[in-house]
C-alpha cells in the first residue's frame, strides 16, 4: 500500500464528499419537511450543471453563476411544488412518488431536447497545490468552501430566522403549525424550493469538477439516496456527514480494491445500514 | 352535483383531446428517421430519390455506362443510430459520413450495373438510444417490416454485437463500422463484414510507439472501461506489451459512466508507470485526460482509446496536449491511387482530400475516423454491388469475400476463414497526437507508424 496515494485519495474523497453532502441535503430536507421522496432530484442536479454551463458560455464566471442558480433553483422548486406536488401532498406516498417521477421524466425529456445527451464540460482551470504525490485541485477546494458556506447559510436560516423556524415547525407537526397561524402551503413550497436550490447548487459545483450529460442525474440521484439513508432520512446534518463518508469510502476503497468493485461495496454498506441502522448513522430527529 | 359534472366534463375534454392527438400522431413509435440527421427534418423514409445528376469525378467512384431512360430502383439500407445516449457523438459522425457517401452516389446517378439497371440507395434508421435491447428490436423491424435490402451497423462494438445476431439469423448482409470487437467476428458469421481494424490491434501499435519514443520506458499501466470493446483491446494489449518487454504494473478496468477518476489516478501514480495505455469511449476518455492534467501527473506517454481522435477532444484545452489516440483514419493519412499502385492494389472511391474537403464543406468541421468509417460502409457496399453486378445477397457476399483494395480509408480485405469470416484483415491503425502548431493552436498530427507520420511525437511534461 502506498501511503501517499492513500492520503491523496482521502483528500480527494473528503473534498468531493462535501459536494455529495450538499447534494443529498436537498433530498433529505424535502423528505424531512413534507415526507415526499423527490424523484425529480436527479434532473434538478442536472439543471444546475447546465445552468452553469450556459452562464459560462455567456461569459459569466461559474462561481458567480451559482448566485443566479440559487434564485433559479428556488423559483423552479416553488413552481414545481405548486404544479406537481401541492395537490397530492396529503395523498399516499406512492402518489407523491409518481408525481415527482413525472417531473423527472418531463425535465429529462425537455433537457434532452434542448441540450442533447452529448457530454459537456466547463473549460475552467484554477491553480492547484501540489506536494509530493498529493495534489489539491483548486476547483475541489472552492467547491468545499461553497458547500460549507451554503450549509452554514442553510442552518442559520433554519435556526435563526422566523421563516426557518416555521419550516421546522411544519416539519415537526404541520397541523399544530397551522393552528399557530403558519401558512403551511407556502412553507412547504419554500422548503421544496430550498431543496431544489441545494440540488442545483451541488449540480453547478459538480459541473466545475467533471464532464456531464443530461443523463448524469440518474447516478447522482441514486448516490443521494444512499447518502440520505446513511445519514438518516430527514436529517440535513446527517446528509452532509453521509456525503463525506461516501466520498471517503469511494476514494479510499479504490486504493485497495479494483475500481469496478467500489459501487458494489457502496451498496453493500447501503443494505447493511438499512438492515441494522434503518434510521441511519445519525438518526432522524 | 354541478361540481361533479364539471369535473367529469373536464375529464371528458382531456380524454378526447388526448385521443385526438393520438389519432393525429404520424407513426407508431419508434419513429423512423429517414432524413439526414444534421439536415432539416424531412417527412418520410420513402422520399423520392434525388434526380440523377452527372457523376462527379472528385467524389464518386467511376460510374459504369449510363443507361437511358431507365428508372432507378430503390435500394433500402437500414440501420440504427445512437441519436441519444452514450454513443451519440461518435454515432452522429458515422451517419454524417454515410450521408456524404449517399450524396455522392446520388450526384453520380446511382449505382449502375452492366445491364443498365441503376440502384439509388436510400437510408432508413431509428434511434437505438445506445441500448442493445433497442438495437435487436429495431433491426428485426428493419428486416421484417421495412424490408431493408442491406444492413449497415450502429456505432460501438456492444451495439453491433446485438445487431449482428439479428442480421445473421435473418440471413442479411451487414457491413459494420464502429465495431472493433474481436469476439463478435469470431462466431462463424456468414454475412457480416467488419471495416474497423479489430480491437486486438488497437493499442499494440501504441506499445511499439512507446518503445521507440521513450526507450527508457519499462513499466506500463493498462486501464480500461469495462465494456466489450475496451476489454478486448486491453486483453490483447497486456500479453503484447509483456511480449515486447514491458512490465504491466497495473491492469484494471473501471465502470462505464465513471466520472471521478481522481482516486484511480492516485492509484495509477502509486504504481509509478512510465506510460498509461487504455481508456474506453469519449466521455470517460475526456474526463480522464482532463483530471490527469489537473493532477499534474508526470507521465510522458498516454495513449487512450476513442476520445483523442474526436475533434471536440480539444475542448479540454491544454489537457489534450500530448495525448495519443489510435485512429482508424485521420485526415492526414496518405492512402492514394499512387500508394495503391505501389502496393499492387486497386484504388476505389474518392481521394482522401476530396472526402475531407467535401465533409468540411458540408458539416463545417473536420471528419473524424467515425465519419470516414461511415462513408466507407457505403463505399464498400457500392463496390461489392458493382463487382457482383447484382444486388443478390449471395453474389454480394462472394464479391466481399474477394475484395482486396485500397480506399481513402485504407486497405480493405475480409477474412474468408470459416470461424472468422468477415473479420477485417488488412486495415491498420494510425496513431494521432494533440500538439500545438506555430500559432499555439491545438492540432492533431499522425505520429505513428513512422512511415505515415505528419510530425514527430511530443512527450508530455
Amino acid at each position: 500500500m502506498n501511503i501517499e496515494a492513500l492520503i491523496a485519495s482521502s483528500i480527494d474523497g473528503l473534498m468531493l464528499g462535501f459536494v455529495f453532502g450538499l447534494m443529498a441535503m436537498g433530498l433529505t430536507l424535502i423528505f424531512g419537511v413534507m415526507k415526499v421522496i423527490n424523484l425529480g432530484h436527479g434532473p434538478f442536479i442536472v439543471m444546475g450543471m447546465f445552468a452553469i454551463l450556459v452562464m459560462s458560455q455567456l461569459g459569466i464566471n461559474p462561481y458567480l453563476g451559482l448566485v443566479i442558480v440559487v434564485l433559479l433553483g428556488l423559483l423552479t422548486g416553488i413552481v414545481v411544488y405548486f404544479v406537481a406536488v401541492h395537490r397530492v401532498i396529503n395523498a399516499p406516498e406512492l402518489t407523491t412518488l409518481l408525481a415527482t417521477f413525472s417531473v423527472n421524466m418531463i425535465l429529462i425529456g425537455a433537457l434532452t431536447i434542448i441540450f442533447s445527451t452529448s457530454p459537456r464540460g466547463l473549460d475552467l482551470e484554477l491553480p492547484s497545490f501540489r506536494t509530493g504525490a498529493i495534489t489539491v485541485l483548486g476547483t475541489r477546494f472552492v467547491a468545499v468552501l461553497v458547500a460549507v458556506g451554503v450549509t452554514i447559510a442553510l442552518y442559520s436560516f433554519l435556526y435563526r430566522t422566523r421563516t426557518g423556524k416555521s419550516i421546522r415547525a411544519v416539519a415537526n407537526n404541520r397541523g399544530a403549525a397551522e393552528l399557530m397561524g403558519i401558512n403551511s402551503s407556502w412553507i412547504l413550497a419554500l422548503s421544496f424550493g430550498i431543496g431544489t436550490l441545494l440540488a442545483m447548487i451541488s449540480g453547478g459545483l459538480l459541473a466545475t469538477l467533471f464532464s456531464f450529460t443530461v443523463l448524469s442525474g440518474g447516478g447522482l440521484e441514486v448516490k443521494s439516496f444512499v447518502i440520505v439513508v446513511l445519514g438518516g432520512l430527514g436529517n440535513p446534518t446527517g446528509a452532509l456527514f453521509g456525503g463525506i463518508i461516501i466520498g471517503l469510502l469511494e476514494s479510499i476503497t479504490t486504493i485497495f480494491i479494483p475500481v469496478s468493485w467500489v459501487p458494489v461495496f457502496e451498496f453493500v454498506v447501503f443494505v447493511l445500514i438499512l438492515l441494522f441502522r434503518p434510521n441511519g448513522l445519525f438518526g432522524a430527529r | 352535483m354541478f361540481s361533479k359534472m364539471t369535473r367529469l366534463l373536464w375529464i371528458g375534454i382531456v380524454l378526447v383531446t388526448l385521443l385526438a392527438l393520438a389519432a393525429c400522431a404520424p407513426a407508431p413509435t419508434p419513429a423512423p428517421t429517414a432524413a439526414p440527421p444534421t439536415a432539416a427534418p424531412k417527412p418520410a423514409a420513402t422520399t423520392a430519390p434525388v434526380a440523377t445528376a452527372a457523376p462527379q469525378a472528385t467524389t464518386a467512384p467511376a460510374p459504369t455506362a449510363a443507361p437511358k431512360a431507365a428508372e432507378p430502383k430503390k435500394l433500402l439500407l437500414g440501420f440504427t443510430a445512437s441519436q441519444t445516449g452514450a454513443q451519440q457523438v461518435a454515432s452522429k459522425k458515422q451517419i454524417e459520413g454515410l450521408q456524404l457517401w449517399l450524396d455522392d452516389v446520388k450526384k453520380a446517378g446511382g449505382i449502375k450495373l452492366k445491364d443498365g439497371t441503376t440502384y439509388l440507395p436510400e437510408i432508413k434508421f431509428y434511434d437505438d438510444e445506445s441500448k442493445t435491447d433497442r438495437v435487436q428490436t429495431l433491426y428485426t423491424k428493419l428486416i421484417n417490416e421495412d424490408k431493408a435490402d442491406f444492413l449497415l451497423s450502429p456505432y460501438s462494438s456492444t451495439l453491433v454485437k446485438a445487431a449482428a445476431v439479428v442480421s445473421e439469423q435473418n440471413d442479411k448482409v451487414m457491413i459494420t463500422a464502429g465495431a472493433a470487437d474481436d469476439a463478435t467476428m469470431e462466431q462463424g458469421f456468414k454475412k457480416t463484414f467488419q471495416l474497423y481494424t479489430p480491437a486486438s490491434r488497437y493499442l499494440t501499435g501504441a506499445a511499439d510507439a512507446l518503445k521507440k519514443f521513450v526507450p527508457t520506458a519499462k513499466k506500463v499501466a493498462i486501464i480500461y472501461e469495462k465494456d466489450s470493446f475496451s476489454t478486448s483491446v486491453a486483453n490483447a494489449l497486456q500479453p503484447y506489451a509483456k511480449s515486447i518487454g514491458f512490465e504491466v504494473v497495473l491492469f484494471e478496468g473501471y465502470d462505464t459512466g465513471t466520472t471521478d477518476f481522481a482516486p484511480f489516478i492516485n492509484k495509477i501514480t502509486a504504481a509509478n508507470p512510465d506510460a498509461i495505455l487504455g481508456g474506453g469511449h469519449f466521455a470517460d476518455g475526456t474526463t480522464f485526460s482532463k483530471q490527469l492534467f489537473e493532477k499534474k501527473v508526470p507521465i510522458q506517454f498516454v495513449a487512450i482509446l476513442v476520445a483523442p481522435p474526436e475533434p471536440t477532444f480539444k475542448d479540454i484545452g491544454d489537457a489534450a496536449l500530448g495525448i495519443i489516440g489510435p485512429s482508424q483514419w485521420e485526415p492526414q493519412v496518405t492512402f492514394s491511387a499512387e500508394s495503391a499502385k505501389a502496393a499492387n492494389l486497386p484504388y476505389y472511391g474518392p481521394s482522401n482530400k476530396a472526402f475531407t474537403d467535401a465533409y468540411l464543406a458540408k458539416y463545417k468541421e473536420s471528419p473524424s475516423y467515425h465519419s470516414a468509417g461511415g462513408y466507407a460502409q457505403g463505399l464498400v457496399l457500392q463496390k461489392a454491388i458493382e463487382d457482383a453486378d447484382s444486388v443478390d445477397p449471395a453474389k454480394i457476399v462472394a464479391a466481399l469475400d474477394k475484395m482486396n483494395l485500397m480506399t481513402f480509408y485504407g486497405v480493405i480485405k475480409f477474412s474468408t476463414d470459416a470461424k472468422t469470416h468477415g473479420k477485417q484483415q488488412a486495415h491498420g491503425m494510425v496513431y494521432m497526437q494533440w500538439q500545438k502548431d506555430s500559432a499555439g493552436k491545438l492540432v492533431t498530427q499522425i505520429v505513428w507508424p513512422l512511415e505515415a507520420k505528419s510530425a514527430d511525437a511530443v512527450l508530455r511534461k
